[in-house]
């Protein structure tokens, strides 16, 4: 086995070029061994444009890509130790499944017996077994997918690519596809690398996941680090739903921290953050982070003066707008400087969202720890 | 009673409308009601084509023992077959050129390659009367070589029609199930035979009938480049006609909508189910 800690894939300094239009600009970044790699951004970041230079679909305009430990830069797709799911499946119509799958150890001579084995091997990895005649018109979209899947795992790749790999799916099928997928790289040890531009799915299966923006990385972090420490505003609001609040620092010791935002109030922190002393900066507050209360109640006062000693956490507002989701109920509601503040609020019993509603006044309070103070 | 109740007749079944039906009838009608008295009056025991006689098959009999004709027809079908394959190449090459490649002046190559389609036959047949002339093309080679000077003609204005066809059926081809092939290992040469060969044969057998039919049936390009040896079985019908009409022409003509349907019957059978429901 290979060690999980090297790099398989190595990207150094790519940018690719199209005419004026610059897809990637200047990439550097390492793929560890064994991982589950997620490429996540908006459509047009250049995220699958890096993923087909790495097929060697397509040549960096500088830069070089490094997979085990060989430059790939004269190497063409068909004699890369990498394989691709393509977003379109591209599962050869006019073969059938045993054919489709067994295509590659053909094309490679090897024998009929091994490539029998390993047909039968892919298609019960992929839960196919049963469907070695069917063709592929006969299919639905998440059968062609799995064949597809077949296709590549039975070539043994170091490196799997996998580009949108769940968007033409149904969204049931979707959240099933992404446990599978999941627990396939378990099992197969191999290393993935997918593209997506829908945060679920990256955060819900990758190791790691790198924020592409523009044609450049914008963070590369593991799933819970880039939904709870966000490094810029790009990644705060991609990746999940969240507040955002221009302030000033005004307080930044080792233990705490202040902003002063004009349209939230004073943003108390139980820790620094090491930003220039007066500077201009963002307040990043997760709907799902913040408190609804009642207003009169001395109950959110108590809350957040426990919370947050140094200094209380503490909104006003009135609900603008409502939308009922079942299991959350998301809140707008307007704050008394007339900015907008998103609240979610759990469903945990059946009326919780009998509690409030259009127009009400209510009171917000947030831990110490909850908002994220951001640079850029 | 059940059985034959009659549901009503829905907005758009417009299969079960009287006069949807007797549309279709009169347009078969006029589509096939000429050859077939062609092939009726081709078993007509008269010597003038107008009133039925009786039932013969002599005229069979004589078109076959028509030398002339015999060798006629065995000359438009060694031409059909040859233009045939050699358009199908062509043709299927620069369609996948034109649909693969970017190069300066695209637009004015992918127009004049058009240009037979659109030129009217007689400009072309005159063009080849003197180009051939002019190139002094030989004219006493021994069969089929003497063929060569029709053969070239005929393939000209076939292979665009082949390359509309192809592609036409190209546009509809997933060009990730080419790199697919690729990033499984295969050349680009494999990959070309694997998966867009199989993509696009549904378009080259309908170019191939395509280019057959124009071939075999054409008649001024080619009266225009047959020399004395060369005669092609339209130009012979022509000059038979000239005298009268036999129905010893009548026979010959039934024999090659015979063969024609066959090999259309042959080509579509090849191409298969599958390919029919592939064009999705």
């Amino acid at each position: 086995m290979t060690d999980t800690k090297a790099p398989i894939i190595q990207i150094r300094n790519v940018s690719k070029r199209f005419g004026k239009v610059t897809a990637v600009d200047n990439i550097s970044l390492d793929i560890l061994a064994g991982e589950f790699f997620v490429l996540l951004g908006p459509s047009g970041c250049g995220k699958t444009t890096l993923l087909r230079m790495i097929a060697g679909f397509e040549m960096p305009t500088e830069g070089q890509i490094i997979i085990d430990g060989q430059d790939m830069s004269l190497v063409p797709p068909n004699k890369r130790p990498v394989n691709m799911v393509f977003q379109s499946y591209a599962v050869f119509p006019h073969m059938n499944v045993t054919d489709n799958v067994g295509y590659g150890l053909r094309i490679a001579g090897v024998g009929k017996n091994e490539i029998k084995d390993r047909v039968a091997e892919a298609l019960e990895l992929v839960k196919l077994g049963g469907f070695e005649d069917r063709m592929p018109d006969q299919m639905s979209g998440g059968q062609r997918q799995r064949v597809a899947l077949a296709r590549s795992l039975v070539m043994r790749p170091k490196v799997l690519l996998l580009d949108e790999p769940l968007s033409a799916l149904d969204a049931k099928l979707r959240a099933q596809m992404q446990f599978e997928l999941s627990d396939l790289q378990d099992k197969v040890g191999i290393t993935f690398v997918t593209v997506t531009h829908d945060q679920d799915e990256a955060l819900s299966m990758a190791s790691r996941v790198a924020v592409i923006n523009k044609g450049e990385v914008a963070q590369l972090a593991a799933p819970s680090d880039l939904y709870e420490y966000p490094a810029n505003r790009f990644v705060a609001d991609f990746v999940g739903s969240v507040n955002i609040f221009e302030g000033k620092l005004t307080l930044d010791e080792p233990d705490k921290a202040a902003v002063d935002c004009p349209g939230l109030g004073k943003v108390y922190l139980n820790h620094g953050v090491t930003g220039p002393h007066g500077a201009d900066v963002w307040v990043a507050l997760r709907p799902e982070k913040i408190y609804l209360h009642v207003p009169g109640e001395g109950k959110a006062i108590r809350a957040a003066a426990q919370d947050a000693p140094d200094g209380h956490n503490l909104a006003r507002g009135t609900i603008k707008g409502m939308s009922y989701l079942g299991d959350i109920t998301l809140y707008e509601i307007q704050l008394e400087g007339g900015q907008i503040i998103r609240v979610s609020r759990p469903n945990l019993s059946r009326h919780d969202q009998e509690d409030f509603t259009w127009d009400d006044k209510v009171s917000m309070h947030w831990r110490a720890d909850s908002p994220v103070v951001l640079l850029s | 009673m059940a059985l034959f109740r009659s549901t009503p007749i829905a907005p758009l079944e417009y299969t079960r409308k009287l006069w949807m039906r007797s549309w279709v009838g009169l347009t078969m009608l006029f589509l096939y009601a000429p050859l077939l008295v062609l092939m009726i009056f081709s078993f007509n025991d008269s010597k003038r084509n107008v009133v039925w006689k009786g039932f013969t098959l002599k005229y069979y009999e004589k078109a076959l023992n028509n030398d002339s004709l015999v060798e006629a027809l065995v000359n438009s079908l060694t031409i059909a077959f040859l233009a045939t394959v050699i358009s199908l190449i062509i043709g299927a090459l620069a369609a996948v050129m034109l649909w693969r490649f970017r190069f300066p002046f695209k637009g004015l190559v992918e127009g004049t390659m058009s240009l037979p389609i659109i030129v009217p036959e007689i400009c072309l047949g005159v063009a080849f009367l003197i180009f051939f002339a002019k190139v002094d093309w030989p004219t006493d080679l021994p069969w089929p070589l003497n063929l060569s000077a029709i053969t070239i003609a005929h393939i000209t204005f076939c292979f665009p029609f082949v390359a509309m066809v192809v592609r036409a059926r190209l546009a509809s081809f997933n060009k990730e199930e080419e790199e697919a092939a690729k990033d499984l290992g295969a050349t680009e040469w494999q990959a070309f035979r694997d998966v867009l060969l199989p993509h696009i044969k549904p378009g080259l057998v309908a170019g191939a009938l395509l280019a057959f039919t124009l071939s075999l049936d054409d008649f001024v390009i080619t009266f225009f480049t047959s020399g004395p040896d060369t005669i092609t079985f339209p130009v012979k019908v022509y000059s038979m006609v000239r005298f009268s009409v036999t129905p010893e022409v009548n026979a010959a003509s039934t024999i090659l909508i015979l063969l024609t349907v066959i090999l259309t019957f042959i080509a579509l059978k090849l191409q298969g189910v599958k390919g029919i429901a592939e064009t999705h």
